[in-house]
Parts: structure tokens; sequence; C-alpha cells
């Protein structure tokens, strides 16, 4: 295995573990099947089409795998809740509709790695006995959708997809199906929607997933790319081998991509809790940029609540007792971060430093959000446009100080009201937001800052207002 | 521009674009035909509403944009309704129902990009391509420049947040672009005419 070499500047940083990002930037490799058979490709697939589907779903379920697109939901554990007694045909969809924004792991790997991710699918579909399968694509992976059209081709000529795969009897058809730049269609059943060719808005739950009732109205899985290349990983190690390596509630590897203020951003992929946030920003990023500080990290995507660089967190030493410490000190794993009321999401950290207005990054979400609230429930139609108002206006120095209390209000009020988890995603950084920087929030809401600092005080408010580079 | 309030309006014209003249106008073919019927048939029977965005895809590839006329063909193609590829049409963002120009730009200026510049970029080529920011409203967010060959557009998140600003042309995704590396990408464009 060492005989890898990177392009240069490309290389690992020796305490990460490529798996997923093998063959990510590595000279030579190119998205071919005759890269991937020379670096053993679908030797996976064989060992699962050999045994059983009800062992394949075992294997995985004692694997502990867990999804990669945000949720951290068991995928061994979902395949299961197809019902039983089910005589509909089953689907399976791999969500590549990745635009939660700080997250770009998967377009790695379906640009430079896309057999991978095939492998997966087909083994993901033997093992729930589906016969049909869609890759949904967001629209702006235009190279990609042609990469991975190709790599269809390739595969179904060399019988990794198609009829009677690799002489088994399984018959198994792959599409790709392409979104057009939405965001709702990262949710499942809005993606759903979005295949049956209706507006994508997401589907009233129960049933909260879609193994139950799904696309057409049949059993479908929905799952992540990273999660289906993950279950390749599974099927080469073996389920007990995958378990017991990483975080024990969530073993396996993790793609990190780490964006902002850093010297040296990019995707790492570490072995699940191995490190902590400290350790990545301070080893493998390089540390903060020329002489700044960290002041805020977003652990898990921008709907992830923001923490505070300088909190006190409590954690709990091995013997059980209580100790102080900083989210510099948190493992990067699935579970502990939520324990300190954030969560680590699909892995994508964005970090800011201390040139950065918090506001002005909270106009930026809330931007996000109303632009992209797809807006067929009313609190997160109309909350996230008046969420923008308010904070534009804060940013501009013309809000009072009640405006800061009404704007956590609104997204108090959108959050637990919708069909979707997007209200969750829209009022999570606002909470957190005006809850951990409220002095910044509120140093904007006296006039006087906003114009020209002409004393100490909205000299000291004005630092929020300006970047000095 | 037609008022909002006015649908069917909204539906039976197209909002002019100087980018048309790059772009061939929409004509039903047999040979568009087959190709719909190609994405109709990669779906399961009974299902042709399904190849709803990609044909919608193919026909905003061929002739720029979703123009009023494309839409009752596209679905009879899928055996839908006017209305309803109307609906489909106008709930994403990246169907367009103007004509971009002949190289279409967008910026990233969702948060990571923002921080490495993004707005500022977006400033940077409007200036260098001569289109005036306002001009790229909620309603409208595209942007065409007079001479038809550039179109301008902010877009959320391009998934590749490490490497701000990012900016597409076209089907091409260039990052961590400064104005310096945003000359050369616009003078490497203008040499291909």
């Amino acid at each position: 295995m060492s005989e890898i070499t990177y392009k240069p500047g490309h290389e690992p940083h020796p305490r990460e573990t490529r798996r997923i990002f093998r063959n990510i930037d590595r000279v030579g490799y190119t998205p071919s099947i005759k890269s991937f058979l020379a670096d053993g490709g679908y030797e996976a697939l064989k060992k699962a089409l050999a045994m059983e589907p009800a062992a394949v779903i075992d294997e995985v379920k004692k694997s502990g795998l867990r999804g990669r697109g945000g949720a951290g939901f068991p995928t061994g554990v979902k395949w299961t809740f197809i019902p039983r007694g089910n005589t509909k045909p089953v689907y399976l969809v791999c969500n590549c509709d990745e635009s939660e924004p700080g997250t770009f792991k998967d377009r790695f790997i379906v640009h430079q790695d896309p057999h991978q991710l095939i492998e997966g699918m087909v083994i993901a579909c033997y093992a729930v006995q589906a016969h049909y399968a869609i890759i949904y694509m967001r629209e702006e992976f235009p190279e990609a959708a042609k990469i991975m059209k190709k790599a269809l081709k390739e595969a179904e000529k060399n019988g990794f997809v198609g009829k009677n795969i690799q002489g088994t009897g399984y018959d198994l058809k792959i599409i790709l199906h392409r979104g057009a730049g939405a965001y709702i269609c990262g949710e499942e059943t809005g993606l759903i929607n979005s295949i049956e060719g209706v507006r994508p808005y997401p589907r009233i739950k129960p049933p909260f997933f879609p193994a139950a009732i799904g696309l057409y109205g049949c059993p479908t899985i929905v799952n992540n790319v990273e999660s289906l290349c993950q279950v390749r990983q599974v099927l080469l190690r073996g389920g007990e081998a995958y378990a017991a390596e990483g975080a024990q509630r969530s073993p396996g590897t993790r793609i990190i991509g780490v964006s902002g203020d850093v010297k040296k951003p990019g995707y790492y992929e570490i072995i699940s809790g191995s490190i902590t946030y400290g350790e990545l920003l301070y080893e493998l990023c390089g540390g903060p940029k020329e002489g700044r500080k960290f002041k805020a990290i977003i652990p898990g995507g921008a709907s992830a609540k923001v923490m505070r660089c300088d909190e006190v967190l409590t954690g709990r030493n091995p013997d059980g007792s209580v100790r102080k410490m900083s989210i510099f000190d948190v493992p990067m794993d699935l579970d502990s971060i939520a324990a300190h009321g954030s969560m680590s999401g699909s892995g994508g950290v964005i970090v800011m430093d201390d040139s950065r207005s918090m506001p002005e990054m909270l106009r930026n979400l809330n931007r996000f959000f109303a632009w992209e609230s797809c807006g067929q429930c009313t609190p997160c139609r109309e909350g996230n446009p008046w969420m923008l108002k308010l904070s534009t206006r804060i940013c501009e120095g013309k809000a009072s100080p009640e405006d800061v209390d009404l704007l956590k209000s609104v997204a108090d009020n959108i959050c637990g009201r919708t069909v979707c988890a997007f209200g969750e995603a829209c009022s999570w950084p606002v909470q957190a937001f005006t809850t951990k920087f409220r002095e910044e929030f509120l140093a904007l809401t006296k006039p006087i800052n906003a114009l020209k600092p002409h004393n100490p005080e909205s000299a000291e408010a004005r630092k929020y207002l300006t970047r000095e580079d | 521009m037609t008022e909002p309030t006015d649908a069917i309006n909204v539906l039976a014209e197209d909002i002019p674009s100087p980018g048309e003249k790059f772009y061939p106008s929409f004509k039903p073919t047999p040979e568009l035909e087959a190709e719909a019927r190609e994405y109709v048939a990669m779906y399961p029977e009974g299902r042709e509403l399904s190849a709803v965005l990609p044909i919608i895809h193919m026909v905003q590839e061929k002739f720029g944009f979703i123009c009023a006329r494309s839409i009752p063909w596209i679905a009879e193609m899928c055996k839908s309704t006017p209305i309803h590829v109307a609906g489909v049409v106008s709930f994403y963002p990246g169907i367009r129902r103007k004509c971009p120009g002949k190289w279409h730009i967008r910026v990233c200026h969702t948060i990571a990009c923002a921080m490495s510049g993004g707005e500022d970029l977006l400033k940077f080529i409007c200036g260098k391509i001569g289109v005036k920011p306002e001009e790229m409203t909620e309603a409208e967010p595209m942007a065409v420049s007079a001479d038809g060959l550039w179109s301008i557009e902010a877009v959320e998140c391009l998934a590749h947040c490490g490497f701000g600003p990012n900016v597409m042309v076209n089907d091409t995704l260039y990052s961590r672009v400064t104005p310096e590396k945003m000359d050369e990408i616009l003078e490497e464009y203008r040499r291909r005419d």
C-alpha cells in the first residue's frame, strides 16, 4: 500500500487514514474501470454476491456503520425497515445532492473514483434486493455526470451492473438523474419527489423512512455517497473488524472538509474519534492564519450550531470525574460534539477567526436559507426572509436591541414547526449565533457604532464590522 | 417584464435576452423527440413524468433556456400538462426562463466562499463584463451583458468550500479565483470566439 504516490501538494497528513479517499489526487489514477480494477476494485462485490442478501445486511448492521449524509442513522438498520412480505419493487437512491455549505466530500468521489460508488451501490442494492437504482446528482456537477455515465457503461460492459451480474442471475439497472440546483432535494423525500417529476416539496412524516413508502409508493432506500462507499469498506474488512476501529458508536473513517480561516483548508480522512478538533485545526490544517486567533467553529455544515472557541465545556474523564475543556478537546466522532449542543453532521467544518463579524456571517447563512426554502411550510417560507431582513438591518446598524431578541424568537418559532428538517437547519444557526455572540449583535444596534468611530466604545464595536487583511 | 400577478402571461411570454443570438431557437424535431423518448425509457413503465427534469436539462443545454414554446412540448413528451411543467421549471434555480450569455458565469457567495472574497469577486466580474450588480435581483438572479457574450449569476454553495472563492463558467469549475486569475479566465474565453 505504501507505493501510492499523491500529486505534489496533495499528500495526506501522517495522521490521516485514506480509505474512501485512497485514490483521490493519486498520481496515475483515472476514473476509468482499469484503474479501479488494478486497485482491487469490485472484489467486495464478488464477496457480497457469494453471500445471502440477508447476510450482507447483517454484516453492515454488525459493522455499526452510520450514514454520512448528516443525520448519522445506522445504515444497516435503515435497510431492515423495508416492510416484511413486501411484494412491490424496492428502489435504492444514492443521494449525491451534496449542497450543505461547508461539505465537499462527495464531489471528489464522483469526479475521481466513480467506480467505488458504483460498487458500493451494487452491494447495497443486492442486500435490499433492489433491481433499479438511481444516482441523484446535483446539477452543479456537470463534469461528474459525464464521468459517472461513462463509468456506469464501463461497469455494465464488465458485468458489474445490468443483467445477470457476475453470472449470479441478479439484475440491476442504475441510472443517473440530475437535479437542478435546489438544496431541498438533499432531503430524502424532497429528492424522491424530484425524481417523480413533481415539485420537490418534502413529504409529510410519518412514515419517517421512505423505506416504508418512497419512490412511486414503493419501499425506497436513500443513502449518501460516502455511506455507500463505506458499505464497500465493510465488505472488504468484515463487519466486526470495521466496528472495532474508531469511536465505539460511530466506527470507521470519516471525511472532514475544512473551510474558512485556517492555513491549509481542504479534505482530511481520519479514523472517527482518533483526533480532536484542536488537533485537526492546529496540526492537520496548520493553525490559524498569521497573527490571527480562532474565534468560532461551525462543526458540521452550515446548519450545525456554531461553537465559540473560548467557550468552557464540561466533559467527563474516563473515571467519571468532571473536567473543564474547550471545543478543541472534543474528539471528532459523530456523537461527542452533540453532547455540547451542536452536531457533527456531514463533516463540514467551517472555521472563523477573530477578523470575522459574526452578524455578517449569520446574514450570509440567513440569505442561503431564505433562498433555499422550498416554500411549502409557512413558518419557514415567511420566517427565513424575515430573519434575513432582521440580520441585514443589524449589519447595517439600523436595528434596535430588541431586534436581536426578535431574530431569535423568529427562529424559535420556525424550529420544529415544519414538514422537514430544514426548519431546524435554518433556525439552529440563528439561535446559536445570537445567543453565543450576543454582544456583537447588540454592539451593532447602537446607531453610533455604525458611523465613523469617534470614541473608544464605538471603535470597539466597529472592529466587528471591518476586516483588516 | 410581465407583472408577476399575471401567471398566464409569465408562461406565454419570454423575457428577451441579448444572449439569444448564440443559441438556436427552440424547434421540436424528430431527433429531439427521439432523444426525449430515450430519457423516458430510463424510468419504469408508466413513470414518464420522472423524465421531466432530464428533458428540461436537454432543452436547456441545446437552446440555452426553457422558452414558453418548449413547455407544451416537454409536457407532451412526459405525458403531463404545460402548467405542471411550468411549476417544475419555476421551482428550480438551475432552470432558466431567460437565455444566458454565450458564457454563463456562476459565482458562489455562500459562507465559505464569501469569507474568501466571493462577494468582491462577483462585483469585480460584473465590472469586467459590463453588468451592474443591481441587475441581479431576487426575481431575476441572472444578468446578461449587452453583447450577449456573458451572463452572471450569484449562486449558493458549489460544494468546493475548502478552495474558495469558486466560480463556474458553463460546465467548468475554477477554484481559489483571484481577480488576476479571473482576468486570465475571461481572456481565455474571449479568445475562444
